[in-house]
């Protein structure tokens, strides 16, 4: 009984969470990638809050110290190849510290070799489309219906409502956690973009240009993202939703989505 | 003591003022009133885009579809753009040049007067070619202002017009940049080596390199598009064999030196001031100078780093990765100059000083989120989210804006012969400072969690965000207004002094307040000049 209404009460402090989750800093994501690029993002900040505290308050005191209103006198020097020097160097340095990391963790997202799941990715004015290249499993993936309702102008619908007001779709993308996906993007039209930033993944979906980029999901769950390149008058209308699952979930919705393709197809004949 | 040089070296040629009447703009050939011209276009430019960037912030005050049509949305954030960087920003920096380099280096006018004019009077024609397309069948240009294909493609009525505006904004930046670069090299006073310039003529003699650079290239990228629409070709058409990116690769080698195009004159700017509130000369003249060659320099060399995305080959993004980082370290060198500057010297903090140093402050923020941005696999992340425009805004509003401001503070007393109001001033400076960050800051963190660009509504979780920036956006709008009402009431103030400043240093200040129709008629000694202000 305890136990129950803990839960419950979990239950509900999640929701609370959930409904005031603003976030103000880069996910750490679910992929190792993604919290190699959240580290470097977070050693990149602190260098520059480092340098700022030095640099504002090398310039805080002196605008206290010497004004002229403290009776300050100004100085006569005018330059100083020393200084120079030595602000030159330090800078390299740091930047030849941050080189090193950024350059290790480029060459691991350029490497998309040996998946085990391969999908290309097509983009259209304004949906997705997904084709898995080993289970003739297709569709198009659009903004889900109650987003849909509730965009328009003046919908009268209040966004607040609606759960996950224009990052849901209707068929979103399923995975198996644990497994390399590759992604194969190209574009119809005009050039998109396909990010998810819990896959720390952005890539550009070009027309006539296959672009390919990978993630490995290493915890279950739903993963929202959008087109990220502007595409026209709904670039703000095409979410992108991916899920997780454990290998045998993947399976089974493997099997489930060939049937009713089957179930479709026969249904239209 | 000032006053004595400006009587050694004015010659009193009231004898051919100016003519009477709109003749006066029309064919003016004068340096002083085509600066002026240029000023005032700028600023009704920036109120026309600022208009536009309050729609975008309406629009974005609350999740929801409220006031306008996505597409409607798009033609906003492009309009703002390409209004803000071609007609506010620039020819903003090209006034001040107009009005500033004669009198710095103490020439007569600029070199070639009837370009002056023709180069000026381009932009009216283009701003309202470019303006007219939002009457047009199909709409105004919602493609972004990066103009993107095939996106550009589908635009309606309006893409030839924009085509021919941005080809008219290239001639008259191209030709304002052959002016100031023959100016600075031919007419300097005779005792002025290159060297002794001040820092404000050395910044945009680079400036004006880098666009007479790159121009033509974005003229090039806008007539591949046009034939492309209309003539059968296929550059940047993959049915045909073109291929999309080729233009962002042209566009982007435009594009980056041109954001240096956008800062440079600002570092011109508040390298003139900080020494003068500071009653100290500027840090490192000589640095400075290298410094703002090696940031030209890099800024042909990084292009790439806005298409991290875009599908490079890994060793093109190493190289962009890394020629990026490097920016970082001229850019440093500045900003340790101007501290040093600051550094045991009298510092007083009028109008101009405080825009300064909001410059010095805010811009080196908008350094630091350019620095992360160099960070390819960042950058990733970054790409095209609010994050980005938090910092291009960081470095172009009260980066290049606010140095606008100041010089406009700094130098409006020799341009009117009176003191503008400096209690209002000081609040111009307070509100905009408080208001810029009020709108900025919260864009870093929409950005980081996951926020899109260039979207008309946005999920529930970025709703707080987005409601401060709006009401910071038209705290900021509102806080402009009071610019103007200095400006127009300026001629009501006291008189000022021919120096101005107690600080000030240079020829400009040799001349009276307000600085006469012609100045410099016979070169003068610079030196001499300088002398009498130490």
């Amino acid at each position: 009984m305890i136990r129950k209404s803990f839960l419950s009460l979990m239950g509900l402090l999640a929701t609370g969470a959930a409904q005031a989750d603003w976030a103000l800093n880069m996910p750490r994501g679910v992929t190792e990638l993604s919290a190699e690029t959240y580290d470097l993002h977070m050693m990149v900040f602190w260098w520059c809050v480092a340098i700022g505290i030095v640099v504002f308050g090398v310039m805080i005191i002196s605008l206290i110290k010497h004004r002229k209103s403290k009776g300050a006198t100004p100085a006569t020097f005018t330059h100083s190849m020393t200084a120079e020097i030595v602000w030159t160097a330090i800078p390299v340095v740091i930047l030849l510290i941050m080189a090193v990391p950024a350059a290790e963790t480029m060459v691991k997202l350029e490497d998309s070799r040996d998946p085990d799941i391969s999908i290309v990715v097509t983009a259209y004015q304004w949906k997705w489309h997904y084709k898995y290249q080993d289970e003739d499993i297709a569709f198009y993936s659009s903004l889900a219906r109650p987003s849909m309702d509730a965009r328009r102008k003046q919908s009268g619908v209040d966004p607040n409502a609606v759960d996950n007001y224009l990052l849901d779709v209707d068929r979103p993308v399923v995975v198996p956690k644990g497994a390399k996906v590759r992604l194969l993007l190209t574009s119809n039209d005009v050039v998109h973009s396909w990010w998810v930033p819990d896959l720390a993944i952005k890539k550009d979906a070009v027309p006539g240009i296959v672009n390919e980029t990978w993630f490995r999901a290493e915890e279950t769950g739903t993963y929202r993202g959008q087109c990220a390149e502007l595409c026209g008058k709904d670039h703000g209308y095409m979410p992108i939703v991916v899920e997780v699952v454990e290998p045998d979930a993947y399976q089974a919705w493997v099997d489930t989505r060939k049937n009713g393709d089957v179930a479709v197809a026969n249904a239209a004949k | 003591m000032s006053s004595t040089v400006a009587d050694a070296l004015d010659h009193e040629h009231d004898d051919h003022g100016p003519t009477k009447g709109i003749g006066r703009w029309l064919f003016s050939t004068n340096h002083k009133d085509i600066g002026t011209m240029y000023l005032i276009f700028s600023l009704t430019m920036f109120f026309i885009g600022g208009a536009m960037a309050m729609v975008i912030r309406s629009e974005l005050a609350v999740p929801g579809l409220q006031f306008v049509h996505p597409e409607f949305f798009n033609s906003m954030t492009t309009m703002h753009a390409l209004i803000m960087v071609f007609g506010a920003v620039m020819p903003a920096f090209v006034g001040l040049a107009n009005w500033m380099i004669p009198l710095m280096i103490g020439a007569p006018d600029m070199a070639l007067p009837r370009m002056n004019n023709w180069s000026f009077w381009i932009l009216p024609v283009a701003f309202g070619i470019l303006l007219s397309t939002l009457l047009m069948p199909g709409g105004a240009p919602a493609s972004g202002w990066t103009m993107y294909p095939p996106l550009v493609l589908q635009t309606g009525d309006a893409f030839p017009f924009l085509i021919f505006s941005v080809h008219l904004m290239g001639i008259s930046s191209i030709m304002g940049a052959i002016n100031v670069i023959v100016t600075i090299i031919n007419m300097r006073a005779p005792d002025m080596s290159l060297l002794k310039m001040p820092m404000f003529v050395w910044m945009w003699l680079i400036t004006a390199y880098l666009l007479i650079a790159v121009m033509p290239v974005l003229a090039g990228a806008v007539t591949m598009l046009l034939t492309d629409q209309f003539f059968g070709t296929s550059f940047f058409l993959a049915a045909g064999g073109g291929d999309p990116v080729m233009f962002q690769h042209i566009f982007w080698f435009f594009g980056h030196p041109e954001v240096y195009i956008m800062i440079l004159p600002a570092f011109g700017v508040v390298s003139e001031i900080i020494p003068t509130f500071s009653r100290k000369k500027l840090f490192g003249h000589d640095s400075m100078v290298y410094a703002g060659s090696s940031i030209a320099f890099l800024s042909f060399i990084v292009w790439a780093h806005h298409m991290f995305t875009v599908g490079m080959p890994l060793t093109g993004q190493m190289f962009f990765m890394f020629a990026t980082m490097l920016i970082a370290v001229p850019t440093g060198v500045k900003v340790f100059n101007w501290v040093a500057t600051m550094w045991r010297g009298a510092m007083t903090f009028e109008t101009p000083m405080l825009f300064s140093l909001g410059f010095v402050f805010l811009f080196t923020i908008g350094g630091f989120s350019g620095l992360m941005l160099a960070i390819a696999p960042a950058d990733i992340q970054y790409h095209d989210t609010y994050f980005v425009v938090a910092h291009f805004h960081y470095v172009l509003v009260p980066g290049s804006v606010f140095a606008i401001m100041a010089g406009a503070y700094y130098w409006l007393p020799k341009w009117t012969g009176h003191m503008y109001n400096e209690t209002l001033g000081k609040a111009h400076f307070w509100l905009s400072t408080i208001f810029v960050n009020l709108t900025f800051f919260p864009m870093h963190f929409l950005g980081l969690a996951g926020m899109p660009r260039r979207i008309p509504d946005y999920s529930t979780q970025f709703a707080d965000f987005n409601t401060i920036a709006s009401i910071g956006a038209f705290g900021f709008g509102l806080s402009q207004l009071i610019f103007v009402w200095i400006v127009v009431t300026a001629w009501r103030g006291e008189k000022a002094t021919d120096r101005v400043w107690e600080g000030s240093h240079g020829l400009e200040w040799t001349v009276p307040s307000p600085a006469p129709w012609h100045t410099f008629t016979t070169p003068p000694k610079a030196r001499i000049a300088q002398e009498a202000f130490e």
